[in-house]
Protein backbone atom coordinates (compact mmCIF):
# COMPACT_ATOMS: atom_id res chain seq x y z
CA UNK A 1 0.00 0.00 0.00
CA UNK A 2 1.39 3.25 -0.73
CA UNK A 3 1.22 6.14 1.90
CA UNK A 4 -0.63 8.70 0.90
CA UNK A 5 1.12 12.31 2.26
CA UNK A 6 -1.09 15.67 3.15
CA UNK A 7 1.68 18.52 3.44
CA UNK A 8 1.09 19.95 6.58
CA UNK A 9 4.13 22.66 6.76
CA UNK A 10 5.83 24.54 3.69
CA UNK A 11 6.84 27.51 2.29
CA UNK A 12 4.55 30.19 2.29
CA UNK A 13 3.57 31.39 -1.17
CA UNK A 14 4.66 34.73 -0.46
CA UNK A 15 7.92 34.15 0.37
CA UNK A 16 10.39 33.63 -2.45
CA UNK A 17 11.89 30.15 -3.42
CA UNK A 18 15.48 31.52 -2.66
CA UNK A 19 17.75 31.21 -0.13
CA UNK A 20 18.63 34.15 1.85
CA UNK A 21 21.81 35.79 3.09
CA UNK A 22 21.49 35.72 6.09
CA UNK A 23 23.74 34.11 8.95
CA UNK A 24 23.30 30.85 10.11
CA UNK A 25 20.80 30.66 13.21
CA UNK A 26 19.59 34.45 12.41
CA UNK A 27 15.90 34.97 13.34
CA UNK A 28 15.32 37.21 10.09
CA UNK A 29 14.60 34.35 8.35
CA UNK A 30 12.18 33.70 10.90
CA UNK A 31 10.34 36.68 10.89
CA UNK A 32 10.51 36.74 7.70
CA UNK A 33 8.26 33.48 6.97
CA UNK A 34 5.99 34.77 10.22
CA UNK A 35 5.42 38.17 7.69
CA UNK A 36 4.71 35.87 4.84
CA UNK A 37 2.73 33.70 6.43
CA UNK A 38 0.34 36.08 8.12
CA UNK A 39 0.35 37.80 4.26
CA UNK A 40 -0.94 34.72 2.78
CA UNK A 41 -3.56 33.47 5.81
CA UNK A 42 -5.35 37.33 5.05
CA UNK A 43 -5.02 36.94 1.40
CA UNK A 44 -3.32 40.34 0.97
CA UNK A 45 -0.27 39.27 -0.77
CA UNK A 46 -1.03 40.84 -4.30
CA UNK A 47 -1.91 44.15 -2.36
CA UNK A 48 0.90 43.89 0.15
CA UNK A 49 3.86 46.83 -0.10
CA UNK A 50 6.54 46.25 1.53
CA UNK A 51 8.96 49.15 3.07
CA UNK A 52 12.76 48.11 3.32
CA UNK A 53 15.28 49.74 5.74
CA UNK A 54 18.97 49.87 5.79
CA UNK A 55 20.52 46.71 7.14
CA UNK A 56 20.34 43.14 7.05
CA UNK A 57 16.51 43.58 5.96
CA UNK A 58 17.51 45.61 3.11
CA UNK A 59 16.85 42.75 0.67
CA UNK A 60 13.15 42.61 1.52
CA UNK A 61 12.61 42.57 -2.32
CA UNK A 62 14.97 39.72 -3.12
CA UNK A 63 12.65 37.45 -0.17
CA UNK A 64 9.21 38.71 -0.95
CA UNK A 65 6.94 37.80 -3.48
CA UNK A 66 5.50 41.46 -2.93
CA UNK A 67 6.06 44.84 -4.14
CA UNK A 68 9.00 46.40 -2.06
CA UNK A 69 10.26 50.10 -1.85
CA UNK A 70 13.39 50.56 -0.56
CA UNK A 71 13.94 53.85 1.69
CA UNK A 72 16.65 55.51 2.62
CA UNK A 73 18.22 54.50 6.01
CA UNK A 74 15.86 55.00 9.05
CA UNK A 75 12.85 56.67 6.71
CA UNK A 76 11.18 53.49 5.92
CA UNK A 77 7.96 55.00 8.41
CA UNK A 78 8.10 58.55 6.09
CA UNK A 79 8.52 56.30 2.94
CA UNK A 80 5.61 54.29 3.83
CA UNK A 81 3.19 56.93 5.12
CA UNK A 82 3.87 58.37 1.69
CA UNK A 83 2.94 55.22 0.35
CA UNK A 84 -0.03 54.57 2.01
CA UNK A 85 -1.65 58.21 1.81
CA UNK A 86 -1.45 57.69 -1.95
CA UNK A 87 -2.44 53.95 -1.80
CA UNK A 88 -5.05 53.66 0.82
CA UNK A 89 -6.51 50.14 -0.62
CA UNK A 90 -3.12 48.59 -0.54
CA UNK A 91 -1.48 46.71 3.02
CA UNK A 92 1.71 48.83 3.74
CA UNK A 93 4.26 47.83 5.95
CA UNK A 94 7.80 48.85 7.28
CA UNK A 95 10.09 46.30 8.51
CA UNK A 96 13.32 47.24 10.28
CA UNK A 97 16.05 46.56 12.30
CA UNK A 98 16.93 48.43 15.67
CA UNK A 99 19.59 50.43 14.16
CA UNK A 100 17.22 51.35 11.65
CA UNK A 101 14.23 51.97 13.90
CA UNK A 102 15.72 53.30 17.07
CA UNK A 103 18.55 55.31 16.30
CA UNK A 104 18.83 57.00 13.32
CA UNK A 105 14.95 56.73 12.62
CA UNK A 106 13.78 57.55 16.17
CA UNK A 107 12.41 60.63 14.92
CA UNK A 108 10.47 59.43 12.15
CA UNK A 109 9.01 56.16 13.25
CA UNK A 110 8.12 58.12 16.38
CA UNK A 111 6.48 61.36 13.99
CA UNK A 112 4.74 58.13 11.99
CA UNK A 113 3.36 56.32 15.24
CA UNK A 114 1.70 60.06 16.29
CA UNK A 115 -0.03 60.92 13.54
CA UNK A 116 -1.71 57.19 13.06
CA UNK A 117 -0.41 56.27 9.66
CA UNK A 118 -2.10 53.49 8.73
CA UNK A 119 0.88 51.30 8.37
CA UNK A 120 1.95 48.01 10.41
CA UNK A 121 5.66 48.19 11.30
CA UNK A 122 7.88 44.91 11.62
CA UNK A 123 10.82 45.80 14.45
CA UNK A 124 13.24 43.35 14.93
CA UNK A 125 15.91 43.99 18.00
CA UNK A 126 19.15 42.00 17.90
CA UNK A 127 20.50 44.55 20.34
CA UNK A 128 23.32 45.44 17.95
CA UNK A 129 24.08 47.28 14.10
CA UNK A 130 24.17 43.69 12.55
CA UNK A 131 25.09 44.24 9.03
CA UNK A 132 27.73 47.31 9.48
CA UNK A 133 29.55 45.17 11.92
CA UNK A 134 28.32 44.96 15.29
CA UNK A 135 28.65 48.33 16.78
CA UNK A 136 26.36 49.54 19.99
CA UNK A 137 22.54 50.54 19.14
CA UNK A 138 20.89 52.09 21.65
CA UNK A 139 18.90 48.72 22.38
CA UNK A 140 21.93 47.33 23.14
CA UNK A 141 22.06 45.70 26.69
CA UNK A 142 23.84 46.88 29.84
CA UNK A 143 27.19 45.34 29.97
CA UNK A 144 27.26 44.06 26.70
CA UNK A 145 30.56 44.32 24.42
CA UNK A 146 29.96 45.72 21.02
CA UNK A 147 32.93 47.22 18.43
CA UNK A 148 32.00 50.27 19.68
CA UNK A 149 31.63 49.07 23.30
CA UNK A 150 34.39 46.84 23.65
CA UNK A 151 34.32 47.17 27.69
CA UNK A 152 30.19 46.82 27.59
CA UNK A 153 28.07 49.18 27.26
CA UNK A 154 28.42 51.92 30.26
CA UNK A 155 24.87 53.20 31.21
CA UNK A 156 26.33 56.11 32.98
CA UNK A 157 27.06 57.57 29.91
CA UNK A 158 25.47 55.70 27.07
CA UNK A 159 21.83 56.02 28.60
CA UNK A 160 19.85 52.75 29.08
CA UNK A 161 18.59 50.46 26.21
CA UNK A 162 15.12 52.01 24.72
CA UNK A 163 12.44 49.96 24.85
CA UNK A 164 10.14 51.15 21.80
CA UNK A 165 7.45 48.93 22.25
CA UNK A 166 6.26 50.61 25.19
CA UNK A 167 7.42 53.72 24.01
CA UNK A 168 4.81 54.05 21.49
CA UNK A 169 2.22 52.58 23.53
CA UNK A 170 2.11 55.72 25.09
CA UNK A 171 1.41 58.10 21.92
CA UNK A 172 -2.44 58.35 21.18
CA UNK A 173 -2.37 57.09 17.00
CA UNK A 174 -1.25 53.54 17.77
CA UNK A 175 -3.66 51.36 17.79
CA UNK A 176 -1.46 48.08 18.32
CA UNK A 177 2.15 47.63 20.30
CA UNK A 178 3.52 44.48 20.91
CA UNK A 179 6.73 42.71 21.52
CA UNK A 180 6.95 38.79 20.78
CA UNK A 181 10.42 36.50 20.77
CA UNK A 182 11.19 33.98 18.20
CA UNK A 183 13.55 31.63 20.13
CA UNK A 184 11.44 28.62 21.11
CA UNK A 185 8.29 26.78 19.03
CA UNK A 186 5.74 28.72 21.76
CA UNK A 187 7.27 31.98 20.95
CA UNK A 188 7.48 31.40 17.58
CA UNK A 189 3.53 30.75 17.22
CA UNK A 190 2.67 33.76 19.46
CA UNK A 191 4.75 36.06 17.09
CA UNK A 192 3.17 34.43 14.74
CA UNK A 193 -0.12 35.48 16.01
CA UNK A 194 1.05 38.71 16.74
CA UNK A 195 2.46 39.79 13.08
CA UNK A 196 -0.80 38.14 11.91
CA UNK A 197 -3.05 40.62 14.21
CA UNK A 198 -1.15 43.37 13.07
CA UNK A 199 -1.66 43.20 9.58
CA UNK A 200 -5.15 42.24 10.41
CA UNK A 201 -5.21 45.65 12.41
CA UNK A 202 -4.52 47.39 9.72
CA UNK A 203 -6.86 45.70 6.69
CA UNK A 204 -9.90 46.03 9.36
CA UNK A 205 -10.03 49.64 11.47
CA UNK A 206 -6.63 51.11 9.32
CA UNK A 207 -4.63 51.75 12.96
CA UNK A 208 -1.13 52.36 13.62
CA UNK A 209 0.46 48.43 14.46
CA UNK A 210 3.89 48.03 15.82
CA UNK A 211 5.07 44.77 16.78
CA UNK A 212 8.62 44.34 18.00
CA UNK A 213 10.88 40.90 17.65
CA UNK A 214 13.49 39.95 19.75
CA UNK A 215 16.08 38.72 17.41
CA UNK A 216 19.77 37.38 17.56
CA UNK A 217 22.66 38.01 15.58
CA UNK A 218 24.98 35.15 16.31
CA UNK A 219 27.85 36.20 14.42
CA UNK A 220 28.46 40.22 16.25
CA UNK A 221 27.24 38.24 19.46
CA UNK A 222 30.48 36.53 19.13
CA UNK A 223 28.33 32.87 19.60
CA UNK A 224 26.87 29.93 18.24
CA UNK A 225 23.39 29.69 16.89
CA UNK A 226 22.20 27.86 19.94
CA UNK A 227 24.37 30.09 22.16
CA UNK A 228 22.68 33.43 20.45
CA UNK A 229 19.47 31.46 20.79
CA UNK A 230 19.50 30.79 24.58
CA UNK A 231 20.91 34.80 25.19
CA UNK A 232 17.39 35.93 23.81
CA UNK A 233 15.46 34.00 27.71
CA UNK A 234 18.67 34.50 29.45
CA UNK A 235 19.63 38.31 28.54
CA UNK A 236 17.11 40.22 26.61
CA UNK A 237 13.22 38.75 27.45
CA UNK A 238 14.33 39.86 30.87
CA UNK A 239 15.02 43.81 29.99
CA UNK A 240 12.50 43.53 26.95
CA UNK A 241 9.89 41.72 28.49
CA UNK A 242 7.18 40.36 25.97
CA UNK A 243 3.64 41.21 26.16
CA UNK A 244 0.89 43.22 24.07
CA UNK A 245 1.25 46.87 25.42
CA UNK A 246 -1.66 48.67 23.90
CA UNK A 247 -4.22 47.09 21.41
CA UNK A 248 -6.91 49.82 21.64
CA UNK A 249 -9.28 50.42 18.13
CA UNK A 250 -8.76 46.70 16.98
CA UNK A 251 -10.13 45.34 20.95
CA UNK A 252 -13.05 47.61 19.51
CA UNK A 253 -13.51 45.88 16.20
CA UNK A 254 -13.68 42.76 17.78
CA UNK A 255 -10.71 41.32 16.42
CA UNK B 1 4.54 4.06 18.18
CA UNK B 2 5.55 3.85 14.60
CA UNK B 3 3.98 6.25 12.37
CA UNK B 4 4.26 6.91 8.13
CA UNK B 5 4.88 10.72 8.56
CA UNK B 6 7.50 12.31 6.27
CA UNK B 7 9.70 15.34 6.97
CA UNK B 8 12.10 16.78 4.08
CA UNK B 9 14.93 19.05 5.30
CA UNK B 10 16.31 20.54 2.01
CA UNK B 11 20.08 20.24 1.99
CA UNK B 12 20.68 23.46 0.03
CA UNK B 13 18.66 25.60 2.07
CA UNK B 14 20.46 24.12 5.41
CA UNK B 15 22.74 26.49 6.95
CA UNK B 16 23.17 24.27 9.57
CA UNK B 17 22.50 26.01 12.83
CA UNK B 18 20.72 23.33 14.92
CA UNK B 19 18.05 25.32 16.11
CA UNK B 20 15.47 22.26 14.95
CA UNK B 21 17.61 19.68 16.97
CA UNK B 22 16.27 21.89 20.12
CA UNK B 23 12.77 22.36 18.77
CA UNK B 24 12.24 19.04 18.17
CA UNK B 25 10.20 17.65 21.08
CA UNK B 26 11.42 14.19 20.69
CA UNK B 27 14.79 14.97 19.98
CA UNK B 28 14.66 12.80 16.96
CA UNK B 29 16.87 15.48 14.81
CA UNK B 30 20.39 15.43 14.44
CA UNK B 31 23.42 16.98 12.53
CA UNK B 32 25.04 15.18 9.64
CA UNK B 33 28.59 14.62 9.26
CA UNK B 34 29.36 15.58 5.96
CA UNK B 35 29.39 19.33 4.23
CA UNK B 36 26.41 19.99 2.49
CA UNK B 37 26.90 22.75 -0.75
CA UNK B 38 26.99 26.05 0.62
CA UNK B 39 29.68 24.30 3.62
CA UNK B 40 27.57 24.01 6.20
CA UNK B 41 26.71 20.59 8.12
CA UNK B 42 23.42 20.17 7.67
CA UNK B 43 20.44 18.52 9.76
CA UNK B 44 19.46 15.26 9.04
CA UNK B 45 16.59 12.45 10.15
CA UNK B 46 17.38 8.70 10.44
CA UNK B 47 14.94 6.36 8.74
CA UNK B 48 14.37 5.34 12.23
CA UNK B 49 13.95 8.70 13.96
CA UNK B 50 11.54 9.32 11.18
CA UNK B 51 9.47 6.66 11.91
CA UNK B 52 8.96 8.68 15.56
CA UNK B 53 7.88 11.76 14.16
CA UNK B 54 4.72 13.33 14.58
CA UNK B 55 4.76 15.93 12.02
CA UNK B 56 4.12 18.42 15.07
CA UNK B 57 5.89 20.33 12.17
CA UNK B 58 7.84 22.41 15.41
CA UNK B 59 10.89 21.66 13.69
CA UNK B 60 9.95 23.15 10.15
CA UNK B 61 8.29 26.32 12.16
CA UNK B 62 11.98 27.23 14.15
CA UNK B 63 13.53 26.83 10.98
CA UNK B 64 14.94 30.68 10.24
CA UNK B 65 15.86 29.04 6.74
CA UNK B 66 12.44 27.30 5.72
CA UNK B 67 14.34 24.22 4.88
CA UNK B 68 12.13 21.85 6.19
CA UNK B 69 8.58 20.55 4.50
CA UNK B 70 6.97 18.37 6.90
CA UNK B 71 4.19 15.59 5.59
CA UNK B 72 1.24 13.79 7.87
CA UNK B 73 0.40 10.45 6.53
CA UNK B 74 -3.43 10.06 5.83
CA UNK B 75 -3.28 6.30 5.39
CA UNK B 76 -2.91 5.86 8.76
CA UNK B 77 0.15 4.62 11.41
CA UNK B 78 1.70 1.43 10.90
CA UNK B 79 0.36 0.06 14.03
CA UNK B 80 -2.98 0.83 13.75
CA UNK B 81 -2.54 -0.82 9.77
CA UNK B 82 -1.35 -4.24 11.27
Amino acid sequence: MTTQYKQVFGRPESLKDVATHFCPGCHHGTIHRLCAEAMDALDIQQRTIGVASVGCSVFLYGYFDIDVVEAPHGRAPAVATGVKRVRKDDVVFTYQGDGDLAAIGTAEIIHAANRGEAITVIFVNNTTYGMTGGQMAPTTLPQQRTSTSPTGRDVANDGYPIRMAELLAGLEGVAYSTRVAVDSPQHIIAAGKAIHHAFDCQVKSGGFSFVEVLSTCPTNWGMDALKANARVASEMIPYFPLGVFKDAACAEEGA
Amino acid sequence: MMTNNKIEIDETYCKGCALCTIACPHGLIEMDVTLNSLGYIPAMITPANLAKCTACALCARTCPDTAITVFKSVSGSKTERS
